[in-house]
């Protein structure tokens, strides 16, 4: 059975032009230990989707569907039955967060605080003793937990961060942009240890990132969304290899890929539209190569493309989908004219 | 040895993922350069605490010996982490700081030395462009305030027709259109790709020959990052641009740029052709760096060579090669006694030298 299941999931924000309709029919399943990413550009609904599962949106966010955790739906749980999930099932790396820990507490006892909070049963020699384990299961040398965060780096903060999501045990970790400004080398230091974690500790993690390569180093299967609706999803083996949505297609292309030709990377021209009011039909139409008249007047569906391979898109596998069989490393796109 | 590519070809080999311009190679040695930095340092006197009474005054070496020209039409991308010393360069080329010994030449006049008018014409060929587009517009002034703004700086323009026409060249020059609705616009009516494009268009106003472009594309959302480098290779096309372009990204830089140059801890460890750089490293740091650039595509063998700790503070660089105590190499090696004893300089390699005893 799914760790994860959740289906129909529609969220919208009350503003003041109206609903923005910020996630719209998302339907995914994680399994025990998996690894799934979450990608697509900004305000495209990704972290907001994730942030419903611990439920930590905020007020004016209004939630309909089912999440299933371990086979309880969590929208239907008491605030206080939640709180019992979060952190000891489902814990949160936050984006940004290493740059939002307490500077007057030691990272130590920050990293306690959940354990104390959430199991109160637990010694304070015990908890102690955990927060030490803790440290040293991220790479940081258990003295070190005595430091202020202003002592450590940007890498080592985000390693507290880590340490902190896995203090109570939790079955799956939500981590937003974990590695989004650090450098290249810290970057492949904290992929890495997050690819030992999950080994280590059999963790299922849904990766929220804007940036495909990092989803491709790290996660088993692969989400992406485009203005509040799964775009395509599939094992990131397929998906890479083929990608069956043109969007999937132009955000490949957007990554220069240094295995591949010194191609330009090519730019996705146009916006996303508007949530409050948004198209009929396919959403990405208006920015599509390959549209077709049936995209603006229907809305395409979630359909298998491929064994592990689902795609919302009319013409996917059909013969006016010219870019199926080519690999996303190979884009001939110039420096050309302004569009 | 190949000639270089004019700036116009440059986008046709790119267009058939051909081979890159070498860019430099017939020019080096020659004093034809637009930017010359000669053994530059740039140190800063670390104040506050009471370790600073105790002791003797300590300096970070944000800049410790650097040397690297820029040719016309060129793009050289300087790439690193943060913290070496890569910024303090653009800010050091663009004199918003001021070297502690060495040279920047422009055109070969010493920015140090010159003075009054003569700065003044080298501020209007000289121009920055900054990492944040939200952070470097003034939210109360209207597009085309900010435009302007470096024309009324130089008292340039005199008439209000003669403003407005620059203005309105410059931001279609930078892709905005139509130029007379734009202009009455705000930062906040505009997205981060177009708040980018209104501050290369405020570049563009004094009809620079020279831009420094810091991170100009790392807080825009990827599909807006190729236009805006599209932008960019346009403007060097059209204008005959050359850029100083620095980035932490080097997928970034070999795709935009035709040099790189690798700076580690205030030092250029190696400088070659984007092509060479990248699929020929030879310095340890840079191959280091090559092997961890994370790739859109699901498996690759290649070994990566993860350099384990963090780099050392400018305050205390390491005897010898300032990369030695990270260096995988060496551990290879087995431990050879130049690493820390000798601090390697860029090597005699004409089109693609390293600063390591061992390549």
């Amino acid at each position: 059975m799914a760790l994860l299941e959740i289906s129909d999931l529609r969220i919208h924000y009350a503003t003041a032009d109206g609903a923005v309709r910020a996630v719209d029919g998302v339907s995914l399943s994680v399994e025990p230990g998996e690894a799934v990413g979450l990608a697509g550009e900004s305000g495209c609904g990704k972290t907001t989707a994730a942030l419903a599962i611990p439920r930590l949106l905020p007020q004016s966010a209004t939630v309909e569907g089912a999440i299933r955790f371990d086979g309880t739906n969590l929208l239907e749980l008491s605030e206080q039955a939640m709180e019992r999930v979060r952190w000891r099932g489902v814990s949160v790396v936050f984006q940004g967060a290493m740059n939002a820990l307490n500077p007057v507490q030691s990272v130590a006892a920050q990293i306690l605080e959940p354990i104390r909070r959430h199991e109160p049963e637990t010694s304070a020699a015990d908890a102690r003793a955990r927060v030490d384990e803790l440290l040293d299961l991220v790479g940081i040398a258990p003295a070190r937990g005595r430091a202020y965060p202003h002592e450590l780096s940007g890498g080592m903060r985000q390693r507290v961060m880590i340490a902190m999501a896995l203090a109570c045990h939790p079955q799956l970790v939500i981590a937003d942009e974990p590695v989004t400004a650090l450098d290249v080398m810290i970057q492949a230091q904290i992929l890495d240890l997050l690819r030992a974690l999950r080994q280590r500790l059999d963790l299922a993690m849904i990766l929220i990132s804007h940036d495909l390569s990092v989803i491709a180093e790290t996660c088993d299967r692969i989400a992406v969304m485009y203005a509040g609706k799964l775009a395509e999803v599939g094992s990131v083996a397929r998906v890479y290899e083929a990608p069956a949505h043109p969007y999937t297609r132009a955000l490949l292309r957007a990554f220069p890929n240094i295995h591949g030709d010194r191609a330009f990377v090519a730019g996705i021209p146009g916006y996303p539209p508007s949530l409050i009011d948004p198209p009929i039909g396919c959403r990405f139409a208006d920015r599509c190569p390959i549209a077709v008249e049936r995209c603006r007047r229907e809305t395409p569906v979630l359909r298998e493309v491929a064994p592990n391979q689902i795609a919302a898109c009319h013409l996917a596998g059909t013969t006016d989908d010219a870019g199926t069989t080519g690999s996303a490393g190979t884009t001939p796109a110039i420096p050309g004219t302004q569009p | 040895m190949k000639e270089p590519l004019a700036p116009h070809e440059f986008s046709e080999s790119l267009a058939t993922g051909g081979e890159a311009p070498v860019g430099a190679s017939s020019h080096r040695g020659g004093s034809d350069a637009v930017l010359r930095v000669e053994d530059l340092r740039v140190g800063f006197a670390v104040r506050g605490g009471l370790r600073a009474l105790a002791g003797p005054q300590r300096t970070v070496r944000a800049v410790d010996g650097v040397s690297f020209s820029v040719y016309p039409g060129e793009i050289l991308a300087l790439v690193g982490e943060s913290g070496c010393g890569k910024t303090t360069i653009a800010r050091t080329v663009t004199r918003l700081e001021h070297p502690s010994s060495g040279r920047v030449l422009y055109r070969s006049q010493d920015l140090a030395r010159v003075r009054g008018g003569e700065l003044r014409r080298l501020r209007q060929k000289i121009q920055l462009v900054f990492q944040d587009p939200y952070e470097a517009l003034d939210p109360r002034q209207s597009v085309y305030e900010i435009v302007a703004e470096p024309l009324r700086i130089h008292g340039l323009a005199q008439t209000e027709a003669e403003r407005t026409r620059i203005v309105y060249e410059a931001l279609a020059s930078a892709g905005l259109h139509p130029p007379d609705q734009i202009a009455r616009r705000y930062p906040h009516h505009l997205s981060g790709g177009q708040r980018q494009r209104v501050a290369i268009a405020a570049s563009l106003v004094l009809d620079p020959e020279f831009i420094v472009a810091d991170e100009p594309v790392s807080m825009l959302d990827v599909s807006v990052r190729a236009e805006i480098l599209k932008l960019l290779l346009e403007l060097r096309q059209t204008r005959g641009l050359t850029f100083l372009f620095i980035t932490h990204d080097l997928s970034l830089a070999w795709v935009i740029a035709d040099r790189i140059a690798v700076v580690y801890l205030g030092r250029v460890v190696e400088i070659g052709s984007a092509d060479d750089v990248i699929s020929r490293p030879r310095h340890p740091y840079t191959k280091a760096l090559v092997s961890v650039i994370p790739v859109p595509e699901p498996v690759h063998a290649d070994p990566r060579l993860l350099l384990t700790g963090e780099t050392p503070s400018p305050i205390n660089v390491p005897s010898g090669c300032r990369f030695h105590p990270r260096c995988w190499l060496r551990r290879e090696l087995g431990n050879p006694a130049a690493c820390e004893s000798s601090d390697p300089m860029l090597d005699a390699a004409a089109d693609h030298p390293a600063a390591c005893h061992f390549v």
